[in-house]
């Protein structure tokens, strides 16, 4: 019973974190809101019993990628003009057509899944047998993303690099 | 329920890349686009119970990690050459 209004009520928080993303002017109260979604979502993991991924997530997602982000938005402290008009003039056109894909996604979805509203908590795998599985089967994936993370710290490093090479 | 609540997230991200201005926002829009999606993976793999979903999610983390890691510097980048971080302002980029 406390489950399910704890799920409801983090789903909640995911979805009014996500709308306010899309009205909020300043991007540090943009990221702010992210970052309340992505806890939300943890939560939701957390809840459906799948624990290693609600850790990574607060870890990974609200740790680096929420900092780095900040970091960024405090190195541009820019006001030019979309801080004064926040949306482009894609807003009108753009809501449309997210509102027909949301509307083909919903109709898939009301078709297809009946059994998608039955999602309670409970019987989720923690992180003992995730990191079993993890490292028994899916080595090679480990290690092609070891290979892909050691990739973007150099693309990231010679994309500095050409800056650096333009302004000198 | 939690299915619904990935596909308006996914939808809410991408209304957020297409309609704002700001680089870092529609920046930020993209990564409630992964979330969504992180969230329909987790729901079915804790309905079918299978590992490999979690296995998926924990690889689209660090996928979404390093494609920050090299979106930023291209920000940082952008905004040192022109001091605006409104897309239309690049609207002349070629290629």
């Amino acid at each position: 019973m406390i489950e399910t209004v704890l799920l409801w009520l983090f789903a909640g928080t995911a979805l009014a974190a996500g709308a306010l993303m899309l009205v909020l002017r300043h991007p540090m109260r943009v990221a702010l809101a992210l970052a309340a979604a992505m806890l939300a979502l943890a939560g939701v993991y957390a809840l459906l019993g799948v624990h290693a991924i609600a850790i990574f997530q607060v870890l990974i997602y609200v740790g680096a990628v929420m900092v780095f982000m900040v970091y960024a938005i405090m190195l541009l402290d820019v006001r030019d003009r979309s801080f004064v008009r926040r949306f482009s003039w894609l807003v009108v056109p753009g809501t449309l057509a997210a509102l027909a894909f949301l509307a083909v996604l919903a109709h898939g979805l009301w078709r297809g899944l009946p059994e998608a509203g039955t999602a309670t908590a409970g019987s989720g795998f923690g992180i003992q047998q995730f990191s079993i599985e993890f490292l028994n089967e899916y080595w090679l994936q480990f290690e092609l993303v070891s290979v892909l993370l050691v990739a973007s710290v150099v693309a990231a490093l010679a994309v500095l690099e050409v800056g650096r090479r333009h302004r000198g | 329920m939690l299915i619904g609540v990935s596909v308006a997230l996914f939808a809410l991200g991408l209304l957020g890349v297409i309609a704002r201005r700001n680089v870092l926002v529609m920046l930020m829009c993209m990564e409630l686009m992964l979330n969504g999606v992180n969230l329909s993976l987790v729901t079915f793999a804790q309905q079918t119970g299978a590992a490999a979903g979690a296995v998926l999610v924990f690889l689209v983390f660090v996928v979404a990690t390093a494609e920050i890691a090299i979106a930023i510097p291209i920000v940082l980048l952008l905004v040192k050459r022109k001091e605006v971080l409104d897309l239309d302002a690049y609207s002349d980029l070629k290629g």
